[in-house]
């Protein structure tokens, strides 16, 4: 991909949430690969999950090491290829890598937004997406897609403009939380929030960081992107030192990983981002208006469908995409659906498997022969 | 066009010929997905591939035709009763381990079913099997170590099946390199294609 440049846009319409809390304006983070072709057919839209952000692939001149979260999908010869389609990554709403969030200044206070900003739902950030496809030109997306809670907003997309998006690509996804999903996430908030650093959701005033538990929430959340056959296959019962040390210190390999991925993470995360994040994906329930059934909520997509799950993935299982994909057989929609065999668990999206990126590749490459 | 894709077409051709236009189609076991092709084209079809092999998969997508990867010998959890018009198996019924339960379930699902299957009561098997060998030919074209063919059956004994399971014949078709047979067909026909439904 090479070096790529993060752009801002502001909004001065106002965004009303499903919440009922209204945004007056707004600036969106995003970054484009590719060229738009001349009747604007060939963009597509990629969704983040909860820790990413816009910087999808390549890098930026002055951190050559910061390489986007998508750079092994995205990019030019890539299963979607940049030299054919214009891609376009946005920070979502409530995000803390450029977006307005909660760590950016409300114009009313000029203090941090902090507890007061939004809760924000997938609606609301596919409602911010079209916006910012409004302002680039793009009428309607050769296709959006995402891995995990960006696969969520991929189908949203479909359900909430479906003349704006011809395919929907949606990876390792789910039609909605399990009870299981949102205990999950619940025990991170509760690490977060009962952090005495926290104070409330506006420690920005404070000059402090929950770190103990943004590094705590990013642990359990770890643990559930990867399998117990990958994890096993990592770390095994492997020893830092030569022997167990008889104490509650670091011993195992595994717990050393786990504390470097949480520092690493309390470092440049925003605690309220969490928050937001992982209640979109709780509240995240197409069939909520339709008593459940999700057949009749995907009713209104006109898109054509291309699912993949990963047999190991135990947070979003193979069995929580083909409820999806049944919901759109009843509908005679247009879907394909790949279970892939791969051991790494939910975290499978981001890596490269041959399988997995033909799949993607060849999807793609009969879109571009539609344009 | 060689031989074997040929053999196909006439295959596809015996198929189409049995299903409605605009109908809904499942074809399990759809393999790279160009029946399914041929019939959207041919009958503008609504259809989808059932397929479990990833190389299958891949060019069923190539091929631009729907596919929903899952394991067939699973039966068919994942769909609905009487949700298709057609549910199609091709050439896959000798390869199944759960035969039985298959075509039961290609009838809980599909109102009607279409199968085809090398005949092995056609002459050249049969030769084959008096001369002390297990029959290799276009239509087998496999070893007996290395066939995935464990439910090999003649014409009559699937229509010994029909009778047994409440299945009713509606139209059966025979063929040999793609011409029709109709004299002897269980020894003159190498390519069985049925469509039948469940007796009420």
């Amino acid at each position: 991909m090479g070096a790529v440049r993060a752009q801002k846009m502001r909004f001065d319409a106002p965004l009303a949430f499903r919440s009922g809390a209204v945004l007056s304006a707004y600036e969106l983070a995003f970054e484009t690969y590719g060229t738009l072709n001349a009747d604007k057919s060939n963009a597509v839209l990629v969704c983040h999950a909860l820790n990413a952000s816009h910087h999808v692939a390549g890098w930026y001149e002055a951190e050559p090491d910061n390489i986007g979260w998508w750079d092994n999908m995205i990019g030019p010869g890539k299963p979607l290829d940049t030299n054919r389609f214009f891609v376009v990554g946005v920070n979502n709403l409530g995000g803390c890598f450029g977006s307005t969030g909660p760590a950016s200044p409300n114009p009313a206070t000029g203090v941090p937004y902090g507890s007061s900003f939004p809760v924000v739902t997938v609606e609301d950030w596919v409602v911010a997406q079209a916006r910012l496809a409004d302002q680039l030109g793009i009428q309607r997306f050769a296709a959006v897609m995402g891995g995990s809670l960006g696969a969520m907003q991929a189908l949203q997309w479909t359900l909430s403009y479906p003349d704006r998006v011809a395919n929907a690509v949606a990876i390792a996804v789910a039609p909605r939380l399990s009870a299981q999903n949102i205990a999950f996430n619940e025990v991170a908030r509760q690490a977060i929030t009962t952090d005495p650093d926290f104070h409330g959701g506006d420690f920005y005033r404070h000059s402090v960081v929950p770190k103990r538990g943004l590094r705590l929430a990013r642990m359990i959340g770890h643990i559930t992107y990867l399998s117990d056959d990958a994890m096993m296959e990592k770390f095994g019962r492997t020893l830092k030192s030569d022997s167990i040390q008889y104490h509650f210190g670091v011993d195992f390999e595994v717990e050393s990983y786990l504390r470097y991925q949480g520092d690493k993470f309390a470092e440049y995360f925003d605690a309220n981002t969490y928050l937001l994040i992982t209640r979109a994906l709780d509240y995240f329930d197409p069939a909520l208006s339709t008593g459940g059934d999700l057949s009749r909520a995907m009713s209104a997509a006109r898109a054509r469908f291309f699912i993949a799950s990963f047999t190991s993935d135990w947070r979003f299982s193979p069995e929580r995409s083909r409820e999806i994909v049944k919901a759109l057989l009843d509908n005679r929609a247009d879907v394909s659906y790949a279970e892939i065999d791969a051991p790494h668990g939910h975290d499978a999206f981001l890596l490269e498997d041959p399988r997995y990126h033909a799949l993607v590749r060849a999807w793609f490459d009969n879109i571009h022969a539609t344009l | 066009m060689n031989a074997t894709e040929r053999a196909r077409r006439s295959d596809f051709e015996a198929i189409a010929a049995h299903v409605e236009p605009g109908a809904s189609v499942l074809d399990l076991g759809c393999g790279d997905g160009l029946l399914l092709d041929y019939l959207k084209q041919q009958r503008k079809v609504r259809g989808y591939g059932v397929e479990i092999d990833d190389a299958n998969v891949l060019a069923c997508v190539k091929n631009g035709v729907n596919v929903i990867q899952s394991d067939l010998e699973r039966g068919l959890a994942g769909f609905d009763a009487g949700s298709f018009d057609y549910v199609i198996l091709s050439q896959t019924l000798q390869a199944m381990r759960h035969t039985e339960a298959i075509v039961m379930e290609m009838l809980r699902v599909g109102r009607q079913g279409i199968v085809t299957f090398p005949n092995f009561g056609y002459w050249e098997a049969r030769l084959q099997i008096m001369a002390g060998r297990m029959p290799v030919s276009k239509v087998l074209p496999y070893q007996w170590y290395d066939t995935p063919n464990v439910h090999l059956c003649t014409i009559h004994d699937f229509e010994a099946f029909c009778v047994s399971h409440d299945i009713r014949i509606l139209e059966r078709v025979v063929l040999t390199d793609g011409r029709p047979v109709n004299f002897m067909p269980n020894l003159f026909g190498s390519l069985a294609v049925f469509r039948f439904e469940k007796l009420k």
